[in-house]
């Protein structure tokens, strides 16, 4: 593998990468305040609908995300009435949106467009454009580096960069801020936080709602990023991918961060059967290749991951104890 | 000060959960400055009227003056506010989090954290040398003694700046020492104008510490006193509603030959840390053993590691054969095969499946007995259901009902349907963890009786309690527990609690056996 | 909240949740333009109109009633399996294999090395994401959905690499041979009378034989095959060890080892019987109506199973009659796609809707029927 295939399937890496990314943070909003979500899957794909369907009817792409966001916010709503407000089972809350969502994004779409439950293709300004960064092209020249800033680096759009951003910020927002503190608070132990005089369904609900808009995020970049319109089943168990990632990551930031770009590279490379052939020289089936990500996911999560303790108050509703 | 307004004023206080009338028309009166006792037994009401007066619960009726001022607690920010605050028995703490981060939690001063971290360590500090309240500001939760964690707690309520402290059965977890030493910080808080409200069920404590104590007896206020000039049997009276007897009759022990013996017993718990640091003891047919200890301090590894429940090493002989202690031999069914019985600590997650019914519950263990098969591949559920019904007549168990799921009933009951399953198995050997917690008197005087009669049998006994009163009066031989080893065998009548109360806290008596 | 009667528990919790369900699809329907009414319309008279439409109906029924039961099966164990899907799939694999290359003289022999082998696939395919749960704690709800996107990709190998015919461009096997073909409902002797085709007038139509001429469905011998596996399941829950251990080890895991039940023995046991469960649905779908191997061939049904097993309050007849009301909606919304513009995927949007109101919501619809039950004074208050 030369230099340029490298810098290729870094770069697709970072493509594919984000949606992961930005899922997983969602994820873990929800689950260190103790709500868990594996309805990260069925709130992307609404994102990814509700976003190219209104950036496809207005042609803006900013209009088309904030309807992306609405549409992964509503669901995210529903989740946190069946898991706050009813103290029902959060999984299974989960796994239901998802299937409303598998069916409904599919239904709309074909009532809008009739073209077989995906949207009118997207294009100019319906669309997420890349960004190049300052330098990227005047710094090509520079040996190694140079070429890694223009290739991988630079020329992604904005989403991809909100996404890197959100890294640190969440960080920051989790062990440095009031909220952050009262979250992690709520995922742990939500009696110490009811007892404190702070509302747990409020914390919660916030905290199902900032899942609600990174989803949001996810599923637009999706649709009007990394593809141009949405189309069944597109985000094709990113969800659940993401949520691997957040059980790898142990539900840290960073290591949010560095598990989802591995889980990227590994979709990067189910890509390019070309050099994986090169690198095993073996002739690998192309099944095989669309299946890599999911085994790594298994992989990832019976032998890696060693011992992950998620929040104590995890999958609990609270109920006060008599 | 008779005529000064009291601190606290509870009128008429009511309040039911479904058809359970945890409180009825209770008023109280707490002068300022006073430590005040609120005695009762287990579900007399008492944690959920003051969960009521934290903001916790709201009040279906009655009234709330705090110094005079009728005052609406409808969540605990109002109570916070109106300058109360409450230790809970169970610690509300978060585990992974800091000394300092669990004392700003709620009331941070701004959206960041670094200046509350700041402010709340220079304020810890004096708190700390004022009440003899030493924690390190740093450290986690965790990693925490349960004296310790209960100082957070107080030092949570007084950075809250509360002037009225609840404290819910505090030395439920605490060696008599560190009791004392509680004890000495309420009295500095008295002395600094605190008003204390102090639960607990035990009547040493109010005597103690306590200037006024109300009675609450199934959910009514029956009596409010002077503390000295009262005794603990009135209090004992007032508390039941009839005279009890302190004391468990029981005739002298007839120690037969060795049936269980544990030599330099191990455990290790999930994360690697030692539980179980060498035990050794031997038990003789006919003799209760009890085992006494502040919780913690591996008397549930010890039952664990006895009842098959979880691995450990070193070797316990029972009838001259080895036990095995790891691996697939080492589970509660073939323990009970083998002959020893297991009431275990927790009923309500270890010894009852609360969802399954009472005769589902009746064969938890032995649903493998050849008598509950119906063939090779089925049960015979008429068997069982039978079975129950005779052994619910036996123990008394009310409702005698063998379809009523194990959480529809009480505590009381809950726990005669665990001693009826694991007495009438006939053991050799009967493992005893708390049998009386959460129990109502009237069970326990049964329970109690019902092991002593084990014992006139000839069966041998292992008792674990963290009441004193219960291990002294029950048996025949003490065991002390402090730190995973056993600190020195004691002859009940031979000792007393001051000397059981030294052991517990680790400090030696001469050397163990 | 009120504690309700046991019929209204049993009930109407599932029936009120089933009437939200529908009633947020008709919103659905609405919003994109469509009649909710003539929807209902065109899905009644589809899978109930007729005896064709039962036949079919009846014949999805059969499927989810094994989904169904491997979901409650795993439920009992504190199992989420998700991963139904993908077992039925496998089992797939292991009846065409069956069907392809040891097929018997007589079909019910092959019946029962097809029943054999549908199980031990799908059970071997649920068994991974239970000893990785069991062994490294692998959370089970994203190994068996993880296992669902695997088994896609695998059999999309197996179909067009191995089992394909040459020649064929499809992704899917030979075709069975007739003599391993199960006997459908329109074969059966007196039931066959239902499918009897009439002409016009009301007379029977006759064949060129000069015989009666049955119309053709897909439900089969193994609805009967379904109907034994709903009390072999209820037998094993309710009244043998294993499921007394199974039940027990759901309740509280806890527990477990104090009555000397193994962890792992209840996790690994459970799954692969739900697995077996999952995978011994294709005897209906593959051995029973498509008669080759497709791909995609468990056609959702594997999460459907989901929703028929919350529907069921997890209970075998509760599985049934949930199983056959999806066959309704399963045949229905076919219906739906032949005779209006509305998309096969309202299907999926029902099945969602289920489970979020019979699953996650219970306690909103108990509360609502508990305001309902409660005297008079309470309802003032409202529920607290």
């Amino acid at each position: 593998m030369d230099y340029a295939t490298l810098l290729q399937i870094l770069d697709s890496t970072i493509r594919l990468g984000i949606p992961l990314l930005l899922a997983c943070l969602a994820g873990l909003y929800s689950e260190r305040a103790g709500i868990f979500d594996i309805g990260l899957e069925g709130k992307m794909l609404m994102a990814a609908m509700s976003s190219a369907t209104v950036a496809a009817l207005t042609g803006s792409v900013w209009i088309g995300l904030a309807a992306g966001i609405a549409g992964s916010m509503l669901f995210a709503l529903v989740h946190g009435l069946a898991s706050i407000t009813f103290r029902g089972n959060q999984l299974i809350s989960g796994v239901a949106l998802n299937f409303v969502a598998s069916g409904i994004t599919v239904l709309i779409a074909q009532s809008i467009f009739a073209q077989g439950g995906r949207t009118a293709p997207l294009e100019g300004g319906a669309r997420f454009l890349p960004i190049d960064l300052p330098f990227a092209e005047a710094l090509q020249g520079v040996p190694i580096l140079g070429p890694l800033y223009y290739e991988v680096i630079s020329g992604h759009s904005i989403l991809v960069y909100v996404g890197l951003l959100l890294v640190p910020l969440t960080w920051f927002v989790l062990y440095r801020t009031r909220y952050g503190l009262r979250l992690r608070a709520v995922g742990e132990n939500p009696a110490s936080v009811d007892t404190a005089g702070v509302s747990v369904r409020n914390l919660r609900y916030s905290a199902v709602m900032i899942t609600g808009v990174l989803c949001g995020l996810a599923g637009a970049y999706m649709a009007c990023g990394l593809q141009a319109g949405f189309g069944r089943e597109m985000t094709a168990g990113r969800g659940y991918i993401a949520l691997a990632a957040l059980i790898f990551a142990k539900w840290r930031p960073w290591q949010a961060l560095g598990a989802t770009m591995l889980f990227g590279f590994f979709q990067a490379l189910a890509l390019r059967p070309d050099v994986v052939e090169a690198v095993v020289r073996v002739k690998v089936p192309v099944p095989a290749l669309d299946a890599l990500p999911y085994i790594l996911t298994v992989v990832v999560l019976a032998g890696l991951v060693g011992k992950a303790i998620p929040p104590r108050a995890g999958g609990e509703p609270y109920v006060k104890e008599r | 000060m008779p005529n000064a307004i009291p601190a606290i004023e509870l009128k008429g206080i009511s309040k039911s959960f479904g058809p359970v009338q945890a409180n009825r028309d209770i008023n109280i009166s707490v002068p300022k400055g006073t430590i005040h006792g609120i005695i009762g037994e287990n579900g007399a009401g008492k944690s959920t009227l003051m969960s009521i007066l934290y903001g916790f619960y709201k009040a279906d009726a009655g009234e709330i003056l705090i110094n005079g001022t009728l005052t609406a607690i409808p969540d605990s920010q109002s109570a916070i506010r109106a300058g109360i605050g409450m230790v809970f028995q169970h610690f509300k703490l978060v585990q992974n989090f800091t000394v300092l981060e669990n004392v700003i939690l709620g009331v941070e001063d701004g959206p960041l954290l670094k200046s509350s971290l700041s402010k709340a360590r220079r304020v810890l500090a004096d708190l700390s040398r004022e009440y003899e309240l030493d924690v390190n500001p740093d450290a986690l939760i965790e990693d925490l003694s349960v004296g310790h964690q209960q100082r957070v707690e107080i030092l949570k309520a007084l950075y809250r700046q509360a002037d009225i402290l609840i404290l819910d059965e505090p030395t439920g977890v605490l060696t008599p020492d560190e009791a004392d030493h509680l004890f000495r910080i309420l009295k500095g808080l008295k002395d600094q104008g605190k008003t204390i409200i102090l639960i607990t069920h035990k009547l040493r404590e109010i005597m103690e510490a306590t200037d006024n104590v109300s009675v609450m007896r199934r959910g009514t206020m029956v009596g409010n006193v002077k503390t000295a000039e009262t005794s603990p049997e009135q209090l004992a009276e007032l508390m039941v509603g009839r005279k009890v007897l302190l004391e468990v009759e029981k005739g002298t022990a007839t120690p037969g030959e060795i049936v269980l013996k544990v030599e330099n017993l191990r455990v290790r718990d999930e994360a690697g840390v030692e539980r179980l640091k060498g035990i050794s003891f031997e038990l003789r047919k006919g003799e209760i053993l009890g085992i006494a200890g502040v919780a913690g301090n591996g008397q549930s590894e010890l039952l664990a590691a006895l009842g098959g429940i979880h691995a450990a090493s070193g070797r316990v002989t029972f009838k001259g054969g080895d036990l095995p202690l790891t691996g697939a031999g080492a589970n509660g069914r073939a323990r009970r095969d083998a002959g020893i019985g297991h009431i275990p600590e927790d009923r309500q997650s270890l010894g009852l499946i609360m969802d399954f019914t009472a005769w589902e519950n009746m064969a938890f263990g032995y649903h493998t007995l050849p008598k509950y098969q119906k063939n090779l591949f089925e049960m015979d559920n008429n068997a069982i259901r039978q079975d129950t019904e005779a052994k619910m007549a036996m123990y008394d168990v009310r409702p005698p009902i063998p379809t009523l799921a194990a959480k529809n009933f009480s505590g009381g009951n809950q726990q005669k349907i665990v001693v009826a399953r694991e007495i009438e198995s006939d053991p050799e050997v009967l493992l005893v963890g708390q049998p009386t917690r959460g129990v109502d008197i009237g069970a326990i005087e049964f329970i109690h009786k019902e092991i002593i009669a084990l014992r006139d049998a000839g069966k041998a006994i292992l008792l674990v309690s963290v009441e004193l009163d219960e291990i002294l009066s029950l048996s025949d031989r003490i065991a002390v527990m402090f730190d995973g080893q056993i600190m020195g065998f004691k002859d009940p009548e031979n000792t007393n609690e001051r000397e059981l109360g030294l052991l517990m806290a680790g400090v030696s008596g001469g050397a163990a056996k | 909240m009120t504690k309700l009667p046991t019929w209204a528990d049993v009930v109407l919790v599932p029936v009120i949740s089933l009437l939200l369900a529908a009633f947020f699809a008709a919103i659905v329907l609405l919003a994109i333009g469509q009649s909710p009414t003539q929807a209902l319309t065109v899905m009644v008279n589809g899978a109930l109109g007729s005896a064709y439409g039962w036949g079919y109906t009846l014949y999805y029924a059969t499927s989810f009633v094994f989904t169904g039961l491997a979901v409650i099966i795993a439920f009992h164990g504190g199992l989420f399996n998700i991963g139904g899907e993908g077992q039925a799939m496998l089992g797939g694999l292991g009846v065409a294999l069956v069907c392809l290359y040891l097929p018997m003289p007589h079909w019910s022999l092959t019946l029962l090395l097809a029943m054999g082998a549908a199980m031990i696939f799908g059970g071997a395919w649920a068994a991974v994401p239970a000893y990785l749960q069991a062994k490294r704690g692998s959370h089970i709800v994203i190994t068996t959905i993880m296992f669902n996107y695997i088994a896609a990709a695998l059999m999309i190998y197996i179909l067009v690499n191995i089992l394909r015919p040459d020649g064929s461009m499809d992704p899917a096997s030979a075709r069975f041979s007739d003599a391993v073909g199960l006997p459908k409902f329109h074969d059966i002797p007196i039931l066959q009378d239902l499918f009897l085709k009439y002409d016009a007038e009301g007379a029977l139509k006759l064949g060129k034989d000069g015989l009666p001429s049955y119309q053709r469905v897909p439900a089969n011998v193994t609805f009967f095959i379904a109907l034994a596996a709903c009390v072999g399941v209820w037998r094993l829950l309710w009244h043998t060890k294993l499921g007394y251990e199974i039940r027990a080890f759901g309740k509280q895991e806890k527990a477990a080892n104090y009555a000397g039940i193994s962890s792992f023995k209840i996790i690994m046991v459970a799954m692969i019987l739900s697995g077996a469960f999952s995978g011994l649905m294709a005897i209906n779908n593959v051995m029973g109506q498509a008669e080759r191997l497709l791909q995609n061939s468990a056609e959702g049904a594997g999460f459907i199973g989901i929703a028929v097993a919350l529907m069921g309050r997890n209970h075998p007849l509760g599985v049934l009659l949930a199983a056959i009301l999806f066959g309704f909606l399963y045949q229905g919304g076919a219906s739906l796609g032949l005779e209006t513009t509305i998309p096969i995927e309202l299907r999926t949007v029902l099945q969602g809707l289920v489970i979020l109101f019979t699953g996650a919501l219970d306690i909103m619809v108990r509360m609502m029927l508990g305001w309902f039950f409660s005297p008079r004074h309470a309802q003032a208050k409202g529920a607290a």
